[in-house]
């Protein structure tokens, strides 16, 4: 068989589509239908429904779905993260049990890293993993659980061996959320949403084969599961926009996408609502104020400069280039922007900054981004963490000494009382 | 618009960034900053033979190399690293305003000799306020037969006491704003002309006060129609400036990174302690964003893009921020050896501060982003 191109890949995508595509399908009909070809996931092997393209085929393959508007497989959310983690550290078992529903979009997952005592130093877990008998049973509290609610796995990582180091005393599960030790509580955040859970285990149950890699090995594979978030490439929070297309299956869509997406909702305005800028300048009449045109300024140019500091990163990965520091530093300036932000839509409302909701200017969303901009700098890597890894990996500065790296976990200082009320 | 350098822009930089640091050592910068003239005519005309510095932007018809402004703001960003002592930016802004306002014969009998390096020039636009807009000319330029003659005080005039030829801004006796501005070309040598070198904060850049008492000058271009070529010129300006301080910020956030990690105390390199590693990250993380801008900007230039008025002064404003920081945090990162005479980051540190004032700070920049911003 001759290699695959573009031009094979495309029409070879498209003369399936042709043949298959209907908007009259069910959601979960079509899926099926989709993965057994091969096509819905075109970059994971041929055994587990897909075609063992090279990923940059993905771009040709999805230009051809959107063409006739034909729907793709389940893409948003953790349990992208979860196929990719399975992809590359499960076993056959795991990837026959789980692969397939992720992709229909049936199963939902969350993920489980988290804790009230361990935030950036997520090695640092203490929920416990104990084996009795033929099981694994689970005990301890996680945090910022998004989805936990609805999910029907977890990715769990606990703590198996306390006599080792931090790092190697690690193990990772997938957990099933539906059984009684498993209890859920939605958290509330100061922005008034409550997109994120805490998850109680109270002798919670995990069969042994439900155990990603070796004890020991945990780490690697949360690691794994991190580096694919941070990534993003994985449409985890990639706003699905709903066809607004009729048939069937684009009702189905668009119901799975509004649920999906619900717990980030306000991830807009926590980054800043740059684009508002402008607009309410003009609406407020604030833009004649010299002051704050210098604050407006300010943003612009630091919004303007990351969105080109990325684009160069872009350019150059492109060009198959090793990666430049502009590369490691988006994360970071993305708290300066969402924090400036915040500060000139405070300059431009003036006392309107102190309502809320209706009262507060368009509808509550100026309210909206002055308290969810602080989540900006501490959600997926604090600023200071981000911090640590650019003076570390990109300026090759040295680590500060470590105290914890090398003791047996249990003689490792932690926290106390690490529940919250 | 263009996100990266072609493979030749990135060797001409390598090649150039070798010849600079062979050419200017600290060493040589301390002892050119210290003569009246700044520079070495002589040293400073072979190195520009032998790279064809000033000849980049000049078109091929007028002996000039033939490319962009990016590349152009290549130079200018080794020059930011390497703190070359020679008239560079001023015979590139003077040749920039001869393009922009002189006619094509004018252009043809100028620009070749600034393009050999065979000539030295400046651009004479500030007056006694500083200022670099069109509101702030003074100088009168008076037509007597076939003659001009002008009458007026330049001041934060680059290079002004040593350049060959002079490009000046005057107006018309009585005119106002934008109304009745030309260019003006000035031997260096002319009859009436007095030059005065200032005595300069940044020793590695030479000012000077230029006083005109009817001094014969050639009219470039149209009498009274500068304001555009002014305008072009000034964003030209700003856009080379940015990005001769992004090379210079650059180099100094290595050079006291290098120092961080070589200092020992409590101990341990200073490099392992958090507070320094934060220091640094935000210091990189200032340098590359100020870069972006200024590489942003230099690709509007060639392209002709409509929302360069804006562009230029962002850029212009990013780098004043982020190269005066950067040099504030690089002689903190020193302590008390950054503080001294001996060591070099001063002048580098002087270099950030007389580049964010020189053109316009960033205050005048951000009102003028402003002031053209379109969305």
């Amino acid at each position: 068989m001759s290699e695959p191109t573009e031009s094979s890949v495309r029409a070879e995508v498209r003369a399936w589509l042709e043949a298959n595509w209907n908007p009259e399908y069910g959601l979960v009909e079509w899926r099926t239908k989709l993965i057994d070809s091969g096509w819905g996931a075109p970059h994971y092997p041929k055994q587990w429904h897909g075609r063992g393209l090279p990923v940059h085929f993905n771009a040709i393959v999805e230009e051809e779905f959107a063409r006739i508007g034909a729907v793709g497989v389940a893409k948003a959310g953790i349990r992208t993260l979860a196929a990719a983690t399975i992809l590359d550290h499960g076993t056959d078992l795991h990837k026959e049990k789980f692969l397939r529903r992720i992709l229909t979009g049936e199963d939902t997952w969350c993920q489980l890293f988290s804790e009230p005592g361990s935030g950036s130093d997520m090695a640092g877990a203490v929920t416990r993993a104990d084996r009795k008998g033929n099981k694994w049973v689970i005990n301890g509290q996680k945090v910022w659980t998004t989805s936990a609610h609805k999910a029907h796995w977890g990715l769990l990582l606990a703590r198996a061996n306390w006599d080792v180091p931090k790092h190697k005393g690690l193990a990772y599960f997938v957990l099933d959320m539906k059984q009684p030790g498993v209890q859920v509580h939605p958290l509330k955040q100061m922005n008034g949403h409550a997109s994120f859970n805490q998850v109680f285990f109270t002798d919670a149950m995990v069969e042994p084969e439900m155990m990603v890699c070796d004890v020991g090995d945990g780490w690697k594979v949360a690691t794994t599961t991190l580096m694919h978030e941070r990534r993003g490439a994985d449409g985890l929070r990639s706003w699905a926009t709903a066809s607004s297309r009729k048939g069937r299956i684009y009702q189905e869509e668009r119901a799975e996408i509004a649920s999906t997406m619900e717990p980030y909702k306000w991830y807009p305005q926590r980054a800043g609502r740059v684009d508002l800028v402008m607009e309410r300048a003009r609406a407020t009449g604030k833009l004649a104020d010299p002051v704050v045109r210098q604050e407006i300024a300010k943003l612009l140019i630091m919004s303007k400069a990351a969105e080109w500091t990325a684009r160069r990163a872009r350019a150059a990965q492109e060009q198959g280039k090793p990666q430049g520091p502009e590369g490691s530093l988006g994360k970071l300036v993305s708290s300066h922007v969402a924090r400036q932000a915040a500060r000139v839509h405070t300059y431009l409302s003036g006392a309107d900054a102190l309502l809320s909701g209706e009262d507060s200017p368009l509808g509550g969303v100026i309210a909206e981004i002055l308290v969810s901009v602080p989540a900006t700098s501490i959600a997926g890597g604090t600023d200071e963490i981000q911090r640590n890894i650019i003076s570390e990996r990109v300026l090759k500065m040295p680590k500060e000494p470590s105290v914890d790296t090398d003791k047996p976990f249990k003689d490792v200082p932690r926290n106390v009382a690490a529940t919250s009320s | 618009m263009r996100f990266s350098f072609t493979p030749e822009q990135e060797e001409f930089r390598s090649s150039l960034r070798r010849a600079l640091e062979a050419r200017s050592p600290a060493k040589e910068v301390r002892r050119l900053m210290a003569t009246e003239a700044g520079f070495e005519r002589e040293s400073w005309q072979k190195l520009n033979r032998e790279l064809g510095l000033t000849a980049i932007h000049i078109p091929e018809a007028y002996g000039g190399g033939g490319f962009g402004q990016a590349d152009l703001a290549i130079v200018l960003e080794e020059m930011g690293r390497g703190l070359l002592c020679a008239p560079f930016l001023s015979t590139v802004l003077a040749s920039a305003a001869i393009l922009n306002a002189g006619s094509e014969e004018q252009k043809r009998a100028l620009l070749p000799a600034l393009a050999a390096g065979e000539r030295t020039a400046t651009l004479a636009v500030s007056e006694a306020d500083g200022r670099n807009d069109a509101d702030g000319v003074t100088t009168t330029a008076t037509q007597s037969g076939a003659a001009w003659r002008l009458e007026g005080t330049k001041s934060f005039v680059l290079d002004g006491h040593t350049a060959d030829l002079i490009v000046v801004l005057a107006r018309r006796p009585g005119s106002r704003g934008e109304d009745g501005l030309s260019f003006f070309v000035v031997e260096g040598d002319a009859p009436g002309l007095e030059r005065r070198r200032l005595k300069t904060m940044d020793e590695t850049r030479k000012l000077a006060r230029l006083a005109f008492a009817s001094v014969e000058a050639k009219l470039l271009g149209d009498a009274g129609k500068a304001a555009a070529a002014l305008a072009r010129t000034m964003q030209q300006a700003a856009i080379l400036l940015a990005n001769e301080m992004v090379g210079g910020a650059e180099r100094l956030r290595e050079d006291a990174l290098a120092y961080a990690k070589m200092r020992m105390q409590f101990g341990r390199s200073i490099a392992s302690f958090q507070t320094t590693k934060n220091k640094a990250a935000d210091m990189l993380v200032d340098v590359e964003l100020a870069k972006s801008a200024a590489y942003y900007a230099a690709a509007a230039l060639d392209e002709g893009d409509a929302e360069l008025p804006a562009l230029a002064s962002l850029a212009k404003a990013c780098a004043a921020e982020a190269c005066l920081q950067t040099a504030i945090h690089a002689v903190q990162m020193h302590g008390g050896i950054g503080f001294t005479w001996d060591n070099d980051t001063h002048l580098w540190f002087k270099r950030a501060k007389s580049s964010e004032i020189l053109f316009g700070d960033a205050n005048q920049h951000r009102e003028l982003m402003m002031q053209h911003w379109k969305h």
